[in-house]
């Protein structure tokens, strides 16, 4: 099917606008990152006049960027695991079962994605604080109470996605395993999550993107210690100047590891959006 | 992944059946099962979720102010006080946040209706293999991937009025522009805010209708073309209508998402939005946690979500209605 002329413009024209709008700041990002701070702080120009890598030297000495990026990294990989497995249980239950409160249950879970953030921030900050004083688990300023919150932001589109991405698998699958001698749980971990893992892979990508870009209640939850990146970007700007080839620097080295993964997993979640979600 | 299906059953079988006997008769009775497997991620929402959301809705008819915090329990009811007060919209907390919900709404729709625009033209372009498309693919999702803060921060730089990219394009390069505009306070913040806000959101809407693409069998397509209908036909006829499902779904989560957006306009204006890009979610955290009024603020929160849940069940009702009729 060759396509006529017309429609080859069109495409090429179109495609070439849109990739311009989605890289431009990601040049802008990598080239700033290059320059010295008096060139940030001229006009701007798109070519760097003198090259420098000082930014990617100074960035880890003006703010802890190392501390905030281990704790990224420890609150937004638990969050994912824990999200993913939380999710495959309450998928597996949707997906193959048909039990009361059912529809009750998926309407309730999705439709807490429609709550404002703002709504549930004070009440969520006292709760984990009379928590602390109740029982010494401490939830507000630790880690642990950020990991609990960003689980539950991903969770409702993590179920949905891999109860329809359940959906797909045919079922004679799982009732074979349970012919054979498995468990429900059995069928569920010898066949079910197998033949699942696309949808898992894109189900964790998205748990794992949530929590590393979430600013609103990484702002409120945290303390000096536990503050992520999110918050700690912030730092580069004082009161008289802001750092702008650092910043640029640091929005660089927390972006490249998201990125990178996002990139190389993005057909699972191409994958699982086309059996999960989209039908 | 059909070899790993066959490997592993029998693989499992081989060190059943002590086990087996025995879990059998712990299994919980199918009745059961389910909802044991619902059971972390109830306690989870409800712990996270619906228990804050109860408090906040009491909170609302609290007047809760600064002197209250530590002990929210012991702040007076004001019934419906904090709720007249935010729609009373002669007076200066009403008034403002009206308008603040109308430069929400303007910006929900517009950012909405551009993204989905972006996302199905690069969607239903990308359709057919051509040289390069992998690449592309990929690229359109960079903006999706980046994570908020940074690429917002980004935007920032860009916006700057003495050494951004926008003002030296528009009145170094091109000379549109007689000066140097503002774009990060006053009336063009609307337009750096929606900039951002399709910039980030059409990879999305781009993703999912790339995926919704593919389960439109090629059949289709052969049969069109065999009819003689032209390329722009059969995207008219043929993707668009099997795109309804998806849009469907799309355009209520972007609506959902753009209508709460909080990071956005929080990480490129700073902390305090200028007028007029004074979104709803930024304005209820500014009276908040700025004025010390969480009584006022949840009940502004309270009317958001009764609005939010007004508009998306009219619009479930609304496109199943369409969906019976086609």
């Amino acid at each position: 099917m060759a396509a006529p002329r017309a429609f080859v413009w069109t495409r090429r024209v179109v495609l070439t606008a849109l990739t311009a709008f989605a890289l431009v700041p990601v040049y802008v990002m990598l080239s700033s990152s290059l320059k010295s701070l008096g060139e940030v702080q001229g006009r701007f120009d798109w070519i760097p006049h003198a090259l420098t890598l000082r930014p990617y030297v100074d960035i880890w000495h003006t703010v802890p960027l190392a501390r905030y990026f281990v704790n990224s990294l420890l609150v937004s990989g638990s969050s994912m695991l824990c999200s993913v497995a939380v999710a495959i249980f309450a998928a597996y239950a949707v997906s193959r079962y048909r039990f009361r409160g059912r529809r009750l249950f998926t309407i309730t879970v999705l439709s807490t994605q429609m709550f404002p953030g703002i709504l549930f921030l004070l009440p969520l900050f006292l709760l984990y604080v009379n928590i602390g004083n109740a029982t010494g688990i401490a939830l507000y300023g630790s880690r642990g109470g950020l990991i609990l919150t960003y689980l539950t932001f991903s969770l409702p589109f993590s179920i949905w996605m891999l109860a329809g991405y359940f959906d797909s698998i045919p079922r004679d699958l799982d009732e074979a395993a349970l012919t054979d001698g498995c468990g429900p749980l059995g069928a569920l971990f010898r066949v079910v999550i197998p033949a699942a893992v696309p949808g898992i892979v894109a189900v964790g990508v998205y748990a794992f993107m949530t929590a590393w870009g979430e600013v609103l209640f990484a702002s409120v939850m945290t303390n000096d210690t536990t503050r992520t990146l999110a918050v700690g970007l912030e730092g580069y700007a004082t009161q008289n100047d802001v750092y702008w080839n650092q910043v640029m620097a640091a929005s660089l080295v927390v972006s490249v590891p998201v990125v990178a993964g996002f990139l190389l997993l993005q057909r699972y979640l191409v994958a699982g959006l086309t059996a999960g979600a989209v039908k | 992944m059909t070899a790993i299906l066959e490997r592993r059953p029998p693989g499992g079988t081989a060190d059943r059946p002590p086990r087996g006997t025995l879990r059998s008769r712990l299994r919980p009775r199918r009745g059961a099962l389910p909802y044991l497997l619902l059971v972390p991620a109830l306690v989870l929402e409800l712990l996270v979720h619906l228990i804050p959301m109860v408090v906040g809705v009491v909170m609302s008819f609290k007047q809760l102010t600064q002197f209250f915090i530590r002990d929210w329990g012991s702040a007076p009811w004001t019934g419906l006080g904090n709720y007249r007060v935010a729609v009373d919209f002669h007076a200066a907390i009403g008034s403002a946040l009206l308008h603040s919900f109308w430069v929400t709404c303007a910006f929900t729709v517009l950012s909405v209706g551009l993204s989905w625009l972006l996302g199905t033209a690069a969607a239903v372009l990308t359709q057919d293999p051509f040289r390069g498309r992998g690449l592309l693919r990929g690229v359109f999702l960079v903006p999706y991937a980046l994570p908020v803060y940074a690429a917002v921060i980004t935007w920032a730089f860009m916006f700057q009025q003495d050494n951004g990219l926008v003002n030296h394009v528009l009145h170094d390069q091109l000379h549109l522009t007689s000066g140097r505009p503002f774009w990060l306070i006053g009336p063009h913040s609307f337009v750096a805010l929606l900039t951002v806000s399709v910039w980030r959101n059409w990879p999305f809407a781009f993703l999912c209708l790339t995926a919704g693409l593919q389960n439109i069998p090629r059949e289709l397509y052969e049969a069109a073309a065999m009819d003689g209908a032209g390329i722009w036909q059969r995207v008219r006829r043929i993707t668009l209508p099997s795109l309804r499902p998806v849009n469907q779904v799309l355009v209520l989560v972007l609506f959902l998402w753009t209508f709460n957006d909080f990071n956005t306009p929080y990480v490129l204006f700073g902390g305090s939005a200028p007028p007029a890009a004074d979104l709803v979610s930024i304005h209820i955290y500014q009276s908040s946690f700025v004025n010390w009024n969480f009584g006022s603020g949840s009940a502004m929160s309270v009317l958001l979500l009764l609005f939010l849940l007004l508009v998306t069940a009219g619009y479930l009702v609304a496109t199943r209605g369409r969906d019976t009729d086609g």
